[in-house]
């Protein structure tokens, strides 16, 4: 584990897996410092900002150095399903990259369980990990103009669900009517970093 | 009826503010708030609110509004003509509006957002704790426009005179102090190429400011190279691989995949905030 200077107030801890980066981040939310400002993770980072002047990022650092990377969710996860039309307009060309038929896809999709590792591009927008091999396939060579809420999409090794309408370069596979973020909702977004997800095919 | 301001006119862009909802970086959701931090606080503190109460950020003046009810304004950020029905009322000082009476903001010379806090704050429903407008995730009251009609809160306090400064205009040259990281070992001497003179482009904005001038160039071993997406901050430098910098805002993406060379002292974020497109920036590493 490395620690970054980022900024007078701020740390950026890169870790030397993305399942340490868990336990780090996990550990840090749990101690519940009353110092910190933001725990965000990256796909294999975490960035901790404290209020200006306190003593936050010493105490951050002595949790997180003592984080057990073999248990990265504290407690139990949230576990989530979402329902997924699998009708994208990319089935068929991730299905032909990835040498299998389109049903199979389907099969490969559903029969993962999912890791939101992190979030970004969109207030909701979780990258989960846990991607089957064969589905792990590049972005578009364009991106769409316009993508619709609700999208489901893979890229790399990330498979995700677009919260809002907006341009995007992900693999299209379907589309789910779960709501991804309402900021004036209890809990504003349905996925979290730690949160399992798992996606169902319905018709 | 209860108390409220209405919007006559709005310029190019005319945004409610407050401090922003910081904490919610993790979920995707920006901190937005005021670009101008200090001068949100000062022309709260004129119009007797706590600092952190709602005003309006308004970007190159040209808006006005009519008062609902007797309330007490005050204008901050660069210096700028401020007008009640046409008789000149000053800037950086409370000013006390009587219902029907028009508050008119002329076009600054220098710097580029303007504050105006009212007795009893911006009164709109807050998302996430806070009613500022976030321009990258539309989360917030959206752009305000003529007839508007934004509802105030409750008068808390006494305005405050004691503190009433006369507004400097902003410099045409800006000194901005940096803390190099946490991925300048990324770049061939990251403090010199940084030091050169950088000037701010028309497409900047709330998200960030986007500079033009001698490309960043990135040390052999990392051309090329992708970063898996990390955490961002406001003040954060990113270099996309054109090797122009950007510097985030208040409304800045929680996570990118570029590189951060360095991260803009806090204190230097205001100025920032006031640089017009053409403003020359030198940053200078801090130790």
């Amino acid at each position: 584990m490395r620690w970054l200077r980022y900024g007078p107030d701020a740390a950026l801890v890169e870790c030397g897996s993305p399942a340490e980066m868990s336990a780090v981040r996990a550990a840090v939310v749990a101690a519940n410092l009353p110092d910190l400002i933001e725990v965000v993770p990256g796909a294999r980072t975490v960035l901790i900002a404290a209020r200006p002047g306190s003593s936050g990022l010493d105490q951050a650092r002595a949790v997180a150095e003592s984080a057990d990377p073999d248990n990265g969710a504290i407690g139990e996860p949230r576990e989530i399903t979402l329902d997924v039309r699998y009708d994208g307009d990319d089935l068929e060309l991730v299905a032909r990259t990835a040498g299998v038929g389109v049903d199979e896809v389907i099969e490969l999709h559903t029969g993962a369980t999912y890791t939101v590792a992190f979030t970004g591009f969109a207030p909701g927008f979780g990258y989960l990990t846990g991607l089957p091999e064969p589905l792990r396939q590049s972005r578009l060579d364009s991106p769409r103009t316009r993508v619709p809420a609700g999208s489901v999409g893979v890229a790399g090794e990330f498979t995700g669900v677009y919260p809002r309408s907006s341009p995007g370069g992900w693999r299209l596979l379907g589309h789910t009517d779960a709501v991804l973020f309402d900021s004036r909702a209890e809990r504003p977004a349905l996925l979290a970093p730690g949160d399992r997800v798992r996606f169902r095919s319905v018709r | 009826m209860s108390r409220a301001l209405e919007v006559v006119t709005t310029g190019p862009l005319a945004l409610v503010q407050d401090l922003g909802r910081p904490g919610h970086a993790h979920l995707g959701v920006p901190p937005s708030g005021a670009l101008d931090v200090p001068a949100l606080r000062l022309a709260n503190r004129l119009a007797g609110n706590p600092e952190s109460a709602a005003g309006i950020e308004v970007l190159l003046g040209g808006f006005a509004v009519t008062a609902r009810a007797s309330c007490t304004v005050a204008v901050t950020g660069p210096p700028v003509a401020v007008t009640v029905d046409g008789r000149p009322a000053g800037s950086h000082v409370p000013v006390h509006l009587a219902t029907g009476q028009t508050l008119t903001l002329g076009r600054p010379d220098t710097g580029l957002r303007c504050y105006l806090a009212v007795s009893g704050g911006i009164d709109v429903e807050p998302e996430l704790g806070s009613r500022s407008r976030d321009v990258l995730s539309g989360i917030g009251p959206p752009p305000l426009e003529p007839g508007t009609v934004l509802a105030l809160g409750a008068p808390s306090g006494i305005p405050d005179g004691a503190d009433t400064v006369t507004a400097p205009p902003y410099p045409h040259e800006l000194i901005v102090p940096v803390a190099l990281g946490p991925r300048d070992d990324w770049f061939d001497d990251a403090a010199h190429q940084l030091s050169a003179p950088w000037t701010v482009t028309s497409e900047s904005n709330r998200v960030g400011l986007r500079l033009d001038g001698p490309a960043l160039a990135r040390t052999a071993t990392k051309d090329g190279e992708e970063l898996p997406s990390e955490g961002l901050l406001t003040g954060a430098i990113q270099v996309p691989p054109n090797g122009l910098p950007v510097v985030f805002l208040a409304d800045h993406p929680t996570t990118g995949g570029y590189p951060v060379i360095a991260v803009v002292l806090p204190r230097a974020l205001a100025a920032l905030a006031q640089a017009r497109p053409g403003t020359t920036i030198r940053f200078r590493p801090y130790a």
